[in-house]
């Protein structure tokens, strides 16, 4: 691969592996949500999302002609191969925590998405364009989430905003562009991260007004998830999610 | 299937003489198949007796996703993942469908699942078994799917209209579990040696416990003829499990697999396949609690509520200041 297909590569990961992650953890989920419609609403975000990955992946796959398929780029990378950014790995904690992860993320995500449905990379745009409309609902979900936790009892509110400011520092490294986002920028095939910045901020600010939530302070930002610099989290993760095709690396499912 | 000892309140059928107008009336009308419906009269053991059966039926579709649902952060391939995941989604919706039917009935869904939590209430044995690799999820698709679709099939023509109905769509399903269920075993069987041991082995734990999800013998079901009688229940027991091992020992012996009983034989005068002794003191033993996994699944299933209190509590008190502020307005 030249350096502009190597970008590419590495910008489809990280596309890629943040679904992935964040579509693992939260189909540990299942079976122990709250209540019966909760189970099918993260079951919906959790297909959704590892769908969304396998197509990032195959794209990435193709890109760099390396007989990688999806699964081989999911399930034989190790943890400085992968590319997500660090707030899809946090643990799952209460389903505060769970909402607001989702709904940090989620208000990245959308803009990003409708941002790439106009990329002049043909298989983004694609992705991108199917993506977009699922991604439309989960941010829908997880805002409406954050409202009624926040603006629901005394216990709620403590415990999203809680959820809230721990979450906090890990909002930077989506919005913060680097050599890769800037390169796909030029060249007319990834997201202006200023712009989804903008996005985000509104949104975020909207629904953490109507739902009476404090701002954190802007602090320090934790970056390296996109560079392969991950938390500890994410070893235990991929040690799960790879466990069978490592263990019997000749086999097919 | 997943609803295997109703109690109908009573010891037998009640017909003729002790029956009022009223009840012979309600029986005309089952004997005719026309179905009955939410405000349609009903004798209260008629309403009672599906309460139970439909609340087992949505408790095992709950229930059930512990199992299966252990597995979806180790599914090994992407579209593994993809139809674990939406099978065990399905089986919410099942209980979603199953608990509205029987809110119908005036039941209400607190009420069933805090039976379900403390124990009253019983949920399919067949849970209480542990999946111990990813074998089993191809034995639960294939044996535990098919054997609840052999159940539910039949209950689609049931007489309560509403239960009906959520059979009609659970069954669909099902029978989708089912083929993925045996596409992923058929695909074990071809693989490696290590793959083909534990699809063996699969089969080898969950056949057994699947011919018991058809529920006692009939000779030691007493509900059973009031629940023919009144359409809740089409075939008996044993008649089901029959009909399951005939279509399924043709099934493993295709994988390639070999069914762990001794006594199994082909009968080439009635046509169907005989099996040994259904290890009848093992059923009742997990019926009651001992089985493998019984207080962990319960444990699971009490934990999930319980924490999720304040998530629901929270919703309650979101959605009237809400109303309050639209009145307000
Ligand atoms: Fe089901
Ligand atoms: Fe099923």
């Amino acid at each position: 691969m030249n350096t502009r297909e190597q970008q590419q590569f590495e910008y489809l990961l990280r596309l890629g592996d943040s679904d992935l992650i964040l579509g693992q953890r939260l189909s540990a989920w299942l079976g122990h949500a709250p209540v019966l419609e909760e189970e099918m609403a993260t079951g919906n975000v959790a297909l959704d999302l590892v769908g969304q990955a396998r197509s990032w992946l195959s794209l990435a796959g193709e890109l760099e002609a390396q007989g990688r398929d999806a699964d081989r780029l999911a399930y034989f990378r190790d943890a400085f191969d992968y590319r997500n950014v660090l707030i899809t790995e946090r643990p799952n904690g209460d389903y505060a925590y769970t909402i607001m992860r989702q709904f940090l993320f989620d208000a990245y995500h959308y803009p990003l998405l409708q941002q790439l449905s106009g990329s002049a990379h043909e298989g983004i745009r694609e992705v991108a364009a199917k993506s977009v409309k699922e991604v439309e609902y989960h941010v829908r979900r997880s805002s409406e989430w954050v409202i009624r936790m926040g603006d629901g009892t005394q216990e709620s509110h403590q415990r999203i905003q809680a959820a809230l400011d721990d979450l906090w520092m890990y909002t930077g490294e989506m919005l913060t562009p680097d050599d890769v986002d800037d390169a796909l920028l030029e060249a007319g095939v990834g997201a202006d991260l200023e712009q989804v910045a903008w996005s985000w901020h509104d949104r975020v600010r909207a629904v953490t007004e109507e739902a009476t939530l404090t701002l954190p302070d802007e602090s320090w930002m934790q970056q390296g998830g996109k560079q392969g610099r991950h938390t500890e989290h994410l070893g235990y993760i991929l040690a799960e999610m790879q466990h069978l095709p490592r263990s019997y690396p000749d086999a097919r499912w | 299937m997943y609803s295997q000892f109703v109690d109908t309140g009573s010891d037998g059928q009640k017909g003729g003489q002790d029956a009022s107008e009223q009840e012979r009336a309600f029986q005309a009308r089952i004997d005719e198949g026309i179905s009955i419906e939410p405000k349609d009269w009903m004798p209260e053991k008629y309403r009672k007796t599906l309460v139970r059966q439909i609340s087992q039926h949505a408790h095992s579709e709950i229930v059930g996703m512990l199992p299966e649902g252990n597995w979806i952060t180790r599914a090994p391939s992407l579209r593994r993942k993809l139809i674990l995941l939406a099978k065990v989604q399905d089986e919410a919706g099942h209980g979603l469908y199953l608990y509205s039917a029987a809110e119908t009935l005036g039941a209400s869904r607190d009420d069933l699942l805090d039976a379900l939590h403390d124990g009253r209430a019983k949920y399919s044995s067949i849970f209480n078994y542990p999946t111990l690799t990813w074998a089993d999820i191809g034995a639960i698709g294939w044996l535990v799917d098919g054997a609840a679709i052999m159940n539910q099939v039949p209950l689609c023509r049931c007489s309560y209209g509403p239960y009906a109905r959520a059979m009609v769509r659970v069954c669909k399903e099902e029978s989708f579990h089912q083929r993925q269920g045996y596409e992923l075993l058929l695909e074990m069987v071809n693989g490696t040696e290590e793959q083909k041991a534990m699809a063996q082995d699969a089969l080898n734990r969950w056949w057994w416990p699947s011919l018991m999800m058809f529920g006692p013998a009939d000779g030691d079901s007493v509900h059973t003829q009031q629940s023919m009688a009144w359409k809740i229940k089409r075939h008996t027991n044993d008649e089901l499990r029959q009909r399951f091992i005939d279509q399924t020992v043709p099934q493993a012996h295709y994988l390639g697999l070999s069914i762990p009983d001794p006594d199994l034989r082909w009968n080439e005068e009635t046509g169907h396949y005989e099996i040994g002794e259904i290890d009848w003191d093992e059923f009742w033993n997990v019926v009651n609690g001992n089985g493998p996994c019984n207080r962990e699944r319960l444990a699971a299933r009490r934990t999930a509520y319980e924490d999720g209190a304040w998530v629901r509590e929270a919703a309650r008190a979101h959605a009237e200041k809400r109303q309050k502020r639209r009145a307000a307005a």
